[in-house]
């Protein structure tokens, strides 16, 4: 297959169909046992740009780890106060001022389209690390990965998406990567912070989903639970956070009452979402999808920056 | 004041008849039309109508408009009819279509959307569904009704 990354933005996980997932699964396999100098070659003389106007930790390691794995160096800033636009210069000219300088663009923006934005106004390619509440891509990449690493197949399985359905950006992500695989997605939160109508619609009938008010119900059908964190800032009031946020914390004992190879995965940060006794048990994934996220985001760059990478594996 | 008074004809231009009662002057906003290139624009709100018991009529002499640029007004006066008028003569007479995209025709409600910020940035609304209406805006990607952009 034509690598179909080559000097392409990574905008939405909705531009990429099954097959370029797969391709990049595929040579993500490789690039993972690949030699530590082979592998430095993808990269070398390459730089990537981090644009981060809002703060991270995984993300934005993740992608200088990744870019270093490659052989290629990393520049930009970590918060919008190390940078000009706390001088009131706007996304489109730091966009156009950091391409002079790099290869390839990191963006995160607390603005929902920012990234498609900066995509139309920039020549070089632009990978979103996070639009406001919209999507964040590349965390569904790694999150489908570590499904196909785990379990050996997406299709099939039975998923539980949980917590914060409404403003996690990377539950938008994660639906859309998930409706290209024959899977049931269950979505699980209080009532104030269910999915916005807009992933339904864009998934269509592709795939079964249903949602529910306790993971209870369901938990004896399970494969895979994707916690995520329910921001205590979205509830008005604090008693009725107070109400709900047990109802959506992981701990053994609701482990028990699922299959015994049900695993959990979470984007985190997690703020007690999943109790540390999971930590230890090989249920808990959330490690691993930390792990394979620099080895997905190794690839991607490395497809982005050449027109054949598995030429040069 | 008479009907006739108020719908009296014009020799050149465009009429926008069958407009949603009180909606005029967000047509002639969306239509980008302020008077201000010197041509007569006569603008008559809460006209009795058999079809909509009262609407709205806009007269715009010495311009044609065309299907793109009243396409525009699509979801603010779905039922708009245009008429082309040369020598007091309609001479084409047409409905309004909703377009597969409305540029700068309406703010996207989401303040937290890109396009409404400091950047250079356009208003961009698709119509994912004609009928009934329903919008998405090109960047945020937030799902819209017709009333939430009206």
């Amino acid at each position: 297959m034509r690598n179909p990354f080559f000097d392409r933005d990574i905008i939405s996980i909705k531009d990429f169909s099954r097959s370029e997932l797969e391709y990049l699964f595929s040579l993500s396999n490789r690039m993972d046992s690949l030699d530590r100098e082979k592998r430095r070659n993808l990269g070398r003389g390459k730089i990537l740009g981090l644009l981060f106007f809002e703060p991270s930790t995984r993300t934005r390691l993740s992608f200088e780890a990744a870019m270093l794995s490659i052989g290629g160096n990393v520049l930009g800033f970590a918060h919008p106060r190390m940078s000009s636009v706390e001088k009131g210069e706007n996304l489109a000219d730091t966009v156009k001022t950091v391409e002079n300088y790099v290869d390839v663009m990191v963006l995160r923006h607390p603005m929902e389209g920012a990234n498609r934005f900066a995509a139309e106004v920039a020549s070089k390619p632009i990978i979103n690390a996070g639009s406001g509440t919209e999507e964040h891509p590349t965390q569904a990449m790694l999150d489908l990965y570590t499904i196909m690493k785990v379990k050996g197949r997406i299709d099939g399985l039975n998923i539980a998406i949980v917590g914060d359905l409404k403003y996690g950006r990377t539950v938008y992500s994660l639906i859309y990567g998930l409706s290209n695989y024959r899977t049931r997605i269950f979505l699980v939160s209080p009532p104030q912070l269910r999915v916005r109508e807009e992933a339904l619609f864009n998934i269509g009938d592709k795939i079964k989903v249903s949602e529910h008010g306790d993971i209870r119900e369901i938990i004896e059908d399970l494969d895979v639970i994707y916690a995520t964190r329910i921001q205590r800032e979205r509830f008005p009031d604090p008693h009725e956070y107070e109400k709900v946020k047990g109802s959506y914390v992981i701990d053994i004992d609701l482990l028990k009452s699922g299959k015994d190879d049900c695993i959990v995965m979470h984007p985190l940060p997690r703020v007690g979402e999943i109790k540390p006794e999971v930590d230890n048990t090989p249920r808990a994934k959330y490690f691993l999808q930390i792990y394979l996220g620099k080895v997905i985001r190794a690839t991607l760059l490395a497809s982005i920056l050449n027109p054949n990478p598995y030429a040069l594996f | 004041m008479s009907k006739e008074q108020l719908v009296r004809k014009i020799k050149e231009g465009t009429v926008l008849d069958h407009v949603e009662q009180g909606r005029a002057l967000q047509v002639l906003q969306a239509l980008n039309i302020d008077g201000k290139n010197g041509n007569i624009v006569t603008v008559a709100m809460n006209v009795s109508s058999k079809k909509l018991r009262k609407k709205d009529i806009i007269k715009i002499e010495n311009r044609f408009l065309k299907p793109e640029e009243t396409n525009r007004i699509a979801l603010i006066a779905p039922r708009a009819t245009v008429n082309l008028i040369r020598d007091y003569q309609v001479f084409e007479k047409r409905k309004v279509e909703i377009p597969d995209t409305f540029v700068n025709v309406f703010k996207c409600p989401n303040p937290t959307c890109i396009s409404n910020s400091n950047e250079p940035v356009s208003y961009i609304i698709d119509a994912v569904r004609k009928n009934p209406p329903l919008l998405r805006c090109r960047y945020c990607g937030r799902l819209l009704s017709p009333n939430e952009l009206i």
